[in-house]
């Protein structure tokens, strides 16, 4: 073993030399050559555990990925808007509903932008948000089970992009359209955009007992691209900022046309104001077809209901609520540091990055300063909010993060680095290449009031040759950055799962605590639970088998079924009755047209199988138990659809 | 004499420490259970010291063929301990508020002390017999029979007292809180009798002076 353990040190500390080769006039740490290694400060040594959780969004994978940090290991990938075969989620009976919409069963999003539950503007490790992009939803997944709880579907919306950050006390999470749209939606020329098409931003309310999300309000703004989003905090809790592009409302050949105007808008909405406004009876009620799917942690099963109405809101009817600060070139990230006074507008068009200031924003609705309006909405002086800029910073800045030591950190995608630089100074600190084409970037907690300041996490767009080649398609890069120092160290390369567009981290030690580590067989209310194995047994009703399954190390009960038919619908409701820390069995059936499902110990899992073949057909156990695990199988008899054999089962006959 | 007799009430009543609290605990350690299974040996009953730690013991030896562990109303002992144990306190307490007043001797404390180290060893014999059967006995049909390199059927009873290493498990047997109150109680009335027959042998000093 600890062989083992120094060849390993040995490989990493070659790896850090190279990395070190290409630390292009970066600059060496400046601390102790031994002490600073890269290679030891990713180390994260067999048995030991990182200090921090980052949660990658999977992008088109439609899922969220758990990562370790400093070491870039991954845990898990939890499935959130696609189906995902290795668990059965989307594809057992108990998780189909997830994954409905008013467009019905849609198995698959485009998933952005993670953002962990918070209090007092501080992470506090109940619950993570993440959107879907494509069919515009909103999940919400526990941090207790690490499991999807809860899906919203947000309608008249459209790149549902602007999406999912959440209020400092969690009051709201909130969704914007990227793609304004009609609204409601109808049949109408394209070319009518202009002043026709609308941008709603959606604010959902989350229950502060259990989570549970429902839109309380929908403002709809004119029709602009609502790009990126986030909360004020501190003394601007109680706004939300958006960052806005094709201010021009152009609706072809966008890369051109939506990139004329010299400055587009930061919108800032004024939540509270609107929230007091619904509550006094303000607001329109629109018919609309939105789902709302819920998976009961009791049940282990998920219900979707069809909502039916939304109540809007026009900007213009509730006055001071909404203003717009103009930002140069087509501006992308929205982020408010630590403090909540500054705003940043990264133009991605520009070289220069805008900062907006929450005091003099104020300052200059209170003295009624507006530059003109747009569809009745003021437009501030950009002089008036401004705070400062971020001169020639790079090329393309797209998000910023905060330290919380009074220091940011952009990406610039164009020129492929991290930007370090002074809050309220301004001054370029120290700057760091990326490999290559950085998008997003990630400090735990570095979107709240408390940022943990030690790492930035880079997550690149290309990663060419950073890695063996895997033929055309790779997976993407991330880079790990010590932030600890006045200057940056780029530590760690490590590929990341799908395509994150952002991510959000914290101590390991706000969740290690609460996770979960099995489900309680006693607390298992499924409908066709099996609590005990004198329980287990077979029912026809018509053309429908329900077997009552269950599993333990190492056998089904029962793994003898006859008695099936050909045309039959067989459901198998398999109940783990172990109730130790991770011991999931798993379940397939050879010819069923399903994924596997895997089921947690204390869980019920369901899947269909309509068998179309006279035969005898095994099934067995995926998931590799104990020592017996191979002799974890049975056999299902299925006869001629005409037979008149009974239904029997058994184990050990 | 009296404050012996304090002694000897105080030193049966630790005993009663017994219906709370475990008497004996056996801890099984691997690998792959970094959180070890145990159970703890009550008067009345095993317990696992995990809610689920009994169900994922008999799990694991389901495979060598050992029985499950035995429910409280599966073995005489589980009912009739608490009897004794409630008895011996009883004793005890009595004879020690006759020796306050004066109507018996030290030597009837260390007379209880005596019989109850009796039970103690009859009782730790049983324990062992117990552990004996529970760990020889084993399913004719088990999974796994696995043989010692001499070829004999490996046996998996499990230490009285200390460690032993099980297949891939540490097992480790020691008292629990019950048996050390048990034990610092009858070392209270051992220390009583002691006292008892210092001041009130010939030739003692009086005991209010001694007190």
């Amino acid at each position: 073993m600890k062989r083992f353990q120094l060849t390993i040190a040995t490989a990493l500390s070659g790896f850090a030399l190279l990395l070190t080769g290409c630390n292009q006039g970066g600059g060496t740490a400046s601390n102790g050559a031994l002490a600073s290694s890269a290679a030891e400060k990713v180390y994260v040594a067999p048995g030991e555990q990182d200090e921090f959780y980052a949660f990658l969004s999977g992008g088109y994978s439609g899922n969220l990925t758990v990562y370790g940090l400093p070491s870039g290991r991954m845990f898990k990938e939890i499935p959130v808007f696609s189906q995902f075969p290795t668990s059965g989620y989307g594809y057992s009976e108990e998780t189909v509903p997830m994954l409905n919409t008013s467009h019905g069963f849609v198995p698959w999003d485009d998933a952005h932008h993670p953002d962990i539950s918070q209090t007092n503007g501080e992470l506090d490790g109940r619950w993570i948000f993440i959107n879907g992009n494509n069919t515009p939803r909103i999940a919400r997944i526990s941090l207790s089970t690490f499991e999807t709880e809860e899906i919203i579907e947000v309608p008249n919306s459209a790149g549902n992009h602007s999406s999912s950050f959440i209020t400092e006390n969690t009051e709201y999470v909130v969704a914007g359209t990227r793609f304004s749209v009609p609204v409601p939606q109808r049949d109408m020329p394209i070319n009518e955009y202009k002043g026709n098409f609308k941008g709603a931003l959606t604010f959902i309310s989350v229950a502060p007992e259990h989570g549970h999300m429902d839109i309380k309000f929908q403002l709809l703004m004119p029709g602009f691209n609502y790009d990126l989003s986030h909360p004020g905090r501190g003394k601007s809790h109680g706004w939300f900022f958006f960052t806005t592009y094709n201010t021009e409302e152009a609706n072809s050949l966008m890369e051109v046309n939506s990139s004329q105007n010299d400055k587009d808008f930061i919108a800032a909405v004024n939540w509270k104001k609107i929230e007091e406004y619904v509550n006094n009876g303000g607001g329109t009620k629109m018919p609309a077809n939105y789902a709302h799917n819920l998976y009961d942690e009791g049940t282990h099963m998920a219900t979707s209901t069809m909502k039916k109405e939304v109540l809007t809101v026009d900007p213009t009817k509730v006055p001071g609520a909404v203003f717009f600060l103009p930002t140069p070139k087509s501006p992308h990230g929205c982020d408010v540091d630590p403090s909540g006074e500054y705003i940043i507008g990264n133009g991605k068009l520009s070289a220069d990055l805008t900062v907006h200031s929450f005091d003099k924003m104020i300052a200059a609705i209170e003295g009624q300063k507006f530059d003109g309006e747009a569809y009745g909405i003021p437009i501030l002086k950009f002089e008036d909010v401004l705070a400062g800029t971020v001169q020639s910073s790079g090329l393309g800045p797209l998000h910023t993060e905060f330290d919380g030591q009074g220091n940011a950190y952009t990406t610039f995608f164009i020129s492929s680095e991290v930007v370090k630089w002074k809050l309220g100074t301004w001054e370029v600190v120290d700057r760091k290449p990326t490999f290559y084409s950085v998008g997003h970037l990630m400090i735990p907690g570095g979107n709240s009031r408390k940022p943990f300041g030690k790492y930035v996490v880079a997550m690149n767009k290309i990663t060419k040759d950073r890695y063996l080649p895997t033929g055309p398609e790779m997976e993407h890069s991330a880079q790990l950055y010590d932030i600890s120092g006045e200057k940056m160290e780029l530590l760690y390369d490590f590929p990341t799962h799908g395509e994150p567009h952002y991510a959000a981290g914290c101590p390991a030690s706000l969740l290690t605590a609460n996770s979960k580590k099995f489900y309680k067989l006693a607390e298992n209310n499924h409908p066709y639970v099996t609590k005990s194995v004198a329980d287990a047994r077979v029912e026809r009703k018509g053309n429908e088998v329900h077997i009552y399954m269950a599993t333990i190390r190492s056998h089904f009960t029962p793994d003898n079924i006859e008695g099936v038919k050909v045309g039959d619908k067989v459901f198998f409701h398999v109940t783990n009755h172990e109730q130790d820390f991770d011991v999931p069995h798993g379940f397939a059936q050879l010819g069923a047209n399903t994924s596997e499902i895997l089921i947690m110990p204390g869980q019920t899992k369901t899947i269909v199988w309509e068998p179309k073949q006279v035969g005898v057909w095994p099934f067995y156990c995926t998931d590799f138990c104990s020592a017996l695990h191979q002799e974890m199988q049975g056999y299902v008899r299925v006869s001629p659809a005409n037979s008149n054999i009974e239904l029997s089962w058994s184990l050990g006959e | 004499m009296k404050k012996a007799s304090v002694l000897m009430i105080l030193g049966p009543l630790l005993l009663l420490g017994l219906y709370v609290f475990p008497l004996w605990n056996i801890m099984l350690g691997a690998p792959q259970y970094p959180d070890p299974l145990g159970m703890n040996i009550h008067i009345d009953g095993i317990r696992g010291v995990g809610e689920f730690d009994i169900q994922n013991i008999d799990g694991l030896n389901h495979y060598i063929g050992m029985r499950t562990l035995p429910k409280d109303d599966e073995m005489w002992e589980f009912s009739t301990f608490p009897l004794i144990i409630g008895a011996m306190v009883a004793l005890g307490v009595l004879i020690g508020l006759l020796g306050y007043f004066g109507k018996v001797n030290y030597k009837w404390f260390l007379g209880w002390f005596i019989l109850m180290s009796v039970l103690g060893v009859l009782g730790m014999y049983d324990f062992n017999a117990w552990m004996v059967d529970y760990g020889t006995n084993l399913d004719p049909n088990a999974i796994m029979k696995l043989t010692h390199p001499d070829g004999t059927p490996m046996t998996y009873k499990p230490p009285l007292l200390g460690h032993v290493k099980m297949l891939n498990f540490d097992v480790t047997s020691l008292p629990a809180t019950g048996a050390w109150m048990m034990f610092a109680g009858m070392t209270l009335t051992l220390v009583a009798a002691w006292l008892g027959w210092k001041t009130t042998r010939p030739g003692a000093a009086p005991e209010a002076v001694v007190a």
